[in-house]
């Protein structure tokens, strides 16, 4: 009976050391600034989003979104301080404050983005994927009926673990899921023969077919079972910290539907210079209109932004596109006029 | 008098404390519905709508949270329990071996105590499922036979069978659960003072007889304190089970968190849950333990 009163009391103890207090309703863009670094949220596993390289430091698609807006609001897309998390982990780090921003492969979702749900609020969808399924060649699964009864290797924690009970409910197909929680349990899993297929985001299983010692041996099945639009958050109650956030994210593509990139900046920038009859292009660079000051940020923001990371279309390329390791098809993440999803609306 | 006097600041003191944990849980609660983590129990509720490998009672995805959890807390039992009977019994075996006179005997399960106690618990799991039970080819290894199965997919006896993830997990927290226990017997068995031994021998009892009659009476003392605490190190090593894809109460747990957002009230549901379950073990273990102490007494 005394262990069990002193444990009651001891409970709350533990529990209060978790709580931060959150001294006022200031945004964390004067935080950010005042700490001189930006702290981010990636995953930190999946090769082609956010990967730890070589030399040590953390390289992908995820990583360039926390680049391009450490430029943007300090000047600087080293000063970034990346916190890898997991899934179950990362809502609970927004909401306690221990990380600014979550770029990490993210779906963007009702619940997720509502204050009635996880409170969170989404910027602009950076890459649209959809939730796929791989099986062994030899295996001579080539649609989702062939699954019925059999294992299937999926992530835990994660809209995937939902989608996949959806699908084959709605089917009516019986399976047994394997969960884990780590992606490379689950490819480990599927390759070790534990099950007939494992499933994820197809960005994803892409990324993770490229390390494997025969990436031919595997099919990806045409069944797309979800979408997935992937999605940078940040604390929902903060308003100006999301309107920096989705406004950097804007700024990408229109960049690249304007054909600005880190080689040729420094070019368009003397251009709008020289030729005051260019409006849309000095507001744009933050010449007329002051447009960075309306979302908290400097009125060069996007000058900072693609001398760092470069357009879009550049961040795609340098780790998704044909010549990089995780190559992508870009489908529906080209721009809107080539016949993707990508629009940025005016920068007026 | 002054033991009233000692009953008063007794209870001042009492008093004091519950007030600064009335503070702390006020404080504690007014800032978690500040950043909107206010405590709030309804979505347990609401349907899980995620499907389960493995489940003792009935289970579909359009059940309650709470009845998922409770699945997953089922499961943490069956394979707590059906470990720690494991790893009693080859932990007796191994201490019996470690006191054994025959060089090759001792060797041996001294060896097999250093090996499993010098790596982490999580490397010799990943280790059982990933290269011992994935390993396995996917048919079994006795086609012929249908008594006995045996393949990447799990093991079956007749008409029961177990998933490879929880033969995994079994195997691994009963091999490593066992090192220690048979150290703790050892520890036991050497308390008891040389000259019972001698005394034992000298009169003629067989070493056998000596053994269960003499030494083990008055080693247990000894040896369930230190059973108990392996006991319940056991459990708590047991949500390891996330690691090798079991559906244990914490691999559950870290879906229904990912789904609801709520972290804090599922921390606190899997906090008491073990707290309710060490309690259960460490209480059991507290009434073995009277029980042998008063039938040493009586003689």
């Amino acid at each position: 009976m005394r262990r069990i009163i002193s444990g009651i009391f001891l409970l709350p103890l533990v529990l209060t050391s978790c709580a931060t207090l959150n001294q006022d309703n200031s945004s964390r863009l004067d935080l950010i600034r005042e700490r001189d670094e930006l702290r981010c949220g990636v995953s930190g596993k999946i090769p082609g989003f956010s990967f730890l390289n070589s030399s040590g430091s953390y390289e992908g698609f995820d990583v360039d979104i926390c680049r391009a807006f450490a430029a943007a609001i300090l000047g600087d897309p080293e000063k970034v301080d990346y916190r890898p998390l997991t899934a179950a982990e990362r809502f609970t780090a927004i909401k306690t404050g221990e990380i600014d921003l979550l770029s990490r492969n993210t779906t963007f979702t009702l619940s997720r983005d509502s204050i009635g749900g996880n409170g969170l609020s989404f910027s602009p969808v950076v890459f649209h994927d959809g939730q796929g399924l791989m099986v062994k060649k030899e295996s001579e699964i080539t649609k989702i009926e062939d699954l019925s009864n059999t294992s299937i290797c999926v992530g835990s924690g994660t809209t995937t673990e939902q989608n996949i009970n959806d699908a084959f409910e709605s089917l009516s197909i019986p399976y047994t899921p394997i969960k884990y929680q780590d992606l490379n349990q689950v490819i480990a899993g599927y390759l070790q023969g534990r099950c007939a297929a494992m499933t994820s985001d197809r960005s994803q299983l892409a990324a993770a077919r490229s390390g494997f010692s025969n990436p031919n041996d595997h099919l990806m099945l045409d069944t797309v079972l979800s979408k997935e639009p992937l999605a940078p958050a940040s604390e929902g109650s903060d308003q100006k910290l999301a309107d920096a956030m989705r406004w950097v994210i804007y700024a990408l593509i229109s960049a690249e539907e304007q054909g600005i990139s880190k080689s040729n900046i420094d070019e368009k920038l003397q251009q709008a210079i020289n030729n005051p009859k260019l409006k849309p292009l000095r507001r744009f660079l933050g010449i007329d209109g002051g447009l960075g000051e309306k979302v908290g940020l400097s009125n060069d923001f996007v000058i900072l932004i693609i001398k760092s990371t470069g357009n879009y279309g550049e961040i795609y390329e340098r780790h998704l596109g044909k010549n990089s390791n995780v190559p992508i098809q870009r489908g529906l993440n080209r721009l809107y006029k080539n016949g993707g999803l990508h629009i940025s609306p005016p920068f007026n | 008098m002054r033991k009233k006097g000692r009953l008063f600041v007794q209870f001042l003191v009492l008093l004091i404390l519950i007030f600064f944990v009335s503070i702390i849980i006020n404080n504690l609660l007014i800032n978690l519905s500040r950043i909107g983590l206010g405590f709030n129990f309804n979505w347990l509720l609401k349907p899980a709508s995620f499907s389960l490998a493995e489940y003792s009672f009935s289970y579909n995805p359009s059940n309650s949270y709470a009845w998922a959890l409770f699945i997953g807390w089922i499961n943490s039992l069956k394979v707590i329990f059906t470990s720690l009977i494991l790893s009693t019994i080859v932990g007796i075996i191994i201490a019996f071996f470690r006191t054994s006179k025959n060089f090759f005997i001792k060797i041996i399960s001294s060896g097999y105590i250093t090996l499993i106690r010098q790596t982490p618990l999580l490397l010799q799991l990943m280790f059982w499922y990933f290269v011992g039970f994935l390993g396995l080819k996917s048919d079994s290894l006795f086609p012929s036979q249908n008594l006995f199965n045996i393949s990447n997919q799990g093991i079956s006896i007749g008409s029961v069978s177990i998933s490879s993830e929880f033969a995994a997990l079994l195997f691994g927290l009963s091999i490593f659960t066992s090192a220690y226990i048979a150290e703790v017997i050892r520890g036991g068995i050497f308390a008891v003072s040389q000259g019972q031994w001698e005394a034992f021998r000298s009169l003629g009892i067989s070493e056998r007889k000596g053994i269960l009659r003499i030494i083990i009476p008055q080693a247990l003392p000894a040896i369930i304190p230190g059973l108990t605490s392996q006991y319940l190190n056991l459990a708590k090593n047991s949500t390891l089970a996330i690691a090798v894809g079991y559906s244990d109460i914490y691999a559950i747990n870290d879906t229904v968190i990912n789904q609801t957002g709520r972290a804090i009230e599922c921390f606190l549901i899997l906090l008491i849950s073990f707290l309710i379950l060490n309690l259960l073990i460490s209480n059991t273990m507290e009434i073995i333990n009277k029980l042998v102490i008063n039938s040493l007494n009586k003689k």
